[in-house]
């Protein structure tokens, strides 16, 4: 039997009509903007639930990956796992017990890192980590935890003095003073440049191999690709997609695209390819992509048609991501 | 972090206990483990608040110079309408001075900056508990204040027109109480500042308020008795009565009504700040 570390059952959360909390999360980019324009639309002075019936479950010693476009619901999940907020509906379990009302002894088992922690500017590293670790129960070496994500090196400059990256690393460092069981990651390697994101990944695969179990929420395909044992593709408070890497990507269609000449029209293709009609292109969506693909190459050659910008693209994750970045104009036109 | 370094433990080193003691064995300790916690966040508030000039001056330069009043006045100045001396006023004015300086107008901005750095944020995911997080960013400041109330005591004892505290118990009862208030008073403030600099606005008002109706500036016994009825049951005065009280034995007022007018204002506070308190930044 699976142990699990978190179970979230029916979780739903809803921001009062002031919206002050859903604000104040997500003024962070453009297309967060764009986001939270779309839904302060549908609101109708209810307020706005950031989170629409969540089921999902984490098991000891693996890494889940949240995923998501900013503004799914990826940061209202993780406060209310963390035990910053409490839900609207549902439940959720942290190591067996309520992340709110047994905040005591579930917090020195937890390492938390958020997407936007603070440490006092004019403090430098190390008086920083002494802070912190005068706060946990048990603390790992203030050496070893700056080590562990390369900032020894750091340890007398100033907070004010880092660099965005070099506080995400020091945000990381704190979360993991605490020896902890279960580590929330969010958004962890915004902002670090390539090879500190590297040696980020290796220090998640290294805690998982040691048998952390890491809730991670991300915007990056790759790092859920390559980090994540199991997965959920969240969008509009909800889980769209969930499942291993594989799974999500094997949901996927393939996909071939194309255009086809003046003159010929689409319905002149074999039926059995489902073939779509978009303004630039033709575009088929195939489980199957070798077969539809010989099947449209043979057609083409008997029917001397020349396919322009062919393209055939087997399922991903980005696949996965982008049908539903797809998706989001239509919403916004229907409101 | 790289992987051709050595790769510190992401285990427990076996020689510690696993973080999992019993309930019962939490239970034993939570003292220790508040005060070590408390020691923590006051320690990295203090060297901030060492760093921050500008607080810095706040919470020593103005009680300094009231010391210096004190010691260089003599009764010589016509202030002295009502009943007491002049050094009576200055000496325990100047404590009034230290709560007002020292502990509320320096706590706004450190609530406010810490909230903005999002410190408050961070510090709510570890293990201090939020009593513990407020409570550590106060700590300095408030052990500077009774340093220098004490000093205050000190002095104005060894003053020719003054005397040692009449009733120590009275006068330890306000300051502690006027400490608790202007803490909580801070935090309430703080949750209508939008920034560190507007600190200096938002904490005119009870500034003020407690200036001009605690009998600091003007003995309460020398204004129409209207306007002394209202003035003793605004915030800070009852803190003042029980301070003037304890020093002087001269309140001007019943001492039991000061002490039970205190604590309400303080409870008062202590709803405030759970009803309006914010942690989230405002900017």
């Amino acid at each position: 039997m699976t142990e699990h570390v978190i179970e979230v059952t029916g979780l739903r959360r809803r921001y009062g009509g002031g919206g002050s909390a859903a604000g104040a999360k997500k003024k962070g980019t453009g297309i967060a903007g764009a986001a939270l324009g779309r839904k302060r639309g549908g609101d109708d002075g209810k307020g706005f639930e950031a989170v629409r019936g969540l089921d999902f479950s984490v098991r000891r010693g693996e890494v889940f990956a949240l995923l998501g476009t900013n503004g799914a619901g990826k940061t209202s999940t993780v406060e209310v796992l963390e035990g910053l907020a409490a839900p609207t509906a549902g439940t959720v379990s942290v190591l067996g017990m309520d992340p709110l009302t047994d905040r005591a002894a579930v917090r020195p088992r937890i390492g938390i890192m958020l997407q936007e922690g603070g440490f006092p500017s004019d403090l430098t590293v190390t008086e920083t980590a002494r802070m912190w670790s005068g706060c946990v129960s048990e603390p790992r070496p203030i050496q070893e935890a700056l080590e562990m994500v390369d900032m020894e090196d750091r340890a007398s400059t100033r907070v004010k003095m880092l660099s965005g990256g070099e506080r995400r690393r020091l945000d990381l460092a704190m979360a993991l003073l605490g020896y902890p069981e279960v580590l929330f990651l969010d958004e962890p390697t915004t902002g670090l440049d390539p090879e500190a994101r590297q040696q980020t990944w290796a220090l998640i695969r290294r805690l998982r191999d040691s048998g952390t179990s890491i809730m991670l929420t991300t915007h990056y395909l790759d790092e859920a690709e390559k980090l994540a044992d199991r997965l959920a593709i969240m969008h509009e408070g909800r889980i769209v997609h969930a499942g291993t890497p594989a799974e999500v990507t094997a949901q996927q269609p393939s996909r071939i695209t194309f255009r086809l000449p003046a003159g010929v029209a689409p319905a002149h293709l074999p039926v059995t390819l489902r073939a779509a009609e978009y303004v630039d292109r033709i575009e088929i969506r195939t489980q199957n992509l070798q077969d539809d693909l010989a099947e449209l190459l043979l057609w083409a050659r008997q029917n001397g048609v020349a396919l322009d910008q062919l393209n055939a693209r087997t399922a991903s994750l980005e696949e996965a991501f982008l049908d539903i970045a797809r998706q989001q104009p239509q919403y916004e036109g229907a409101l | 972090m790289s992987a051709t370094t050595q790769q510190p433990s992401t285990d427990r080193p076996n020689t510690t206990p696993p973080a999992t003691g019993t309930p019962a064995a939490k239970r034993r300790m939570p003292d220790r483990t508040t005060l070590r916690r408390l020691g923590a966040l006051s320690r990295a508030e203090l060297t901030l608040l060492v760093r921050n000039r500008s607080a810095l001056f706040g919470a020593l330069l103005m009680p300094l110079l009231m010391v210096g009043f004190l010691l260089t006045l003599g009764d010589t100045l016509g202030l002295g309408d009502g009943n007491l001396s002049v050094a009576a006023v200055i000496g325990t004015s100047a404590i009034g001075m230290v709560l007002l300086m020292a502990v509320y107008s320096t706590l706004i901005p450190a609530y406010v900056g810490r909230r903005e750095e999002r410190v408050l944020k961070r510090l709510r995911t570890g293990e201090a508990t939020d009593a513990e997080i407020l409570t550590g960013t106060a700590v300095p400041a408030v052990l500077l204040a009774l340093i220098q109330c004490a000093v205050l005591i000190g002095v104005g004892s060894a003053h020719p027109s003054l005397s040692a505290p009449v009733r120590p118990d009275l006068l330890v009862v306000g300051v502690v109480l006027g400490m608790l208030m202007m803490v909580l008073m801070a935090i309430v403030t703080s949750a209508f500042t939008r920034t560190v600099e507007s600190a200096q606005i938002t904490a005119l008002p009870l500034f003020l308020i407690a200036m001009m109706t605690s009998g600091m500036i003007t003995q309460l016994d020398t204004l129409p008795d209207a306007m002394a009825d209202i003035f003793r049951i605004m915030p800070f005065t009852p803190v003042m009565d029980l301070v003037r009280a304890g020093w002087l034995d001269a309140g001007g007022g019943d001492v039991t009504r000061a002490l039970l007018l205190a604590i309400a204002w303080t409870a008062l506070a202590g709803y405030a700040v759970r009803r309006w308190f914010r942690w989230d930044p405002r900017q």
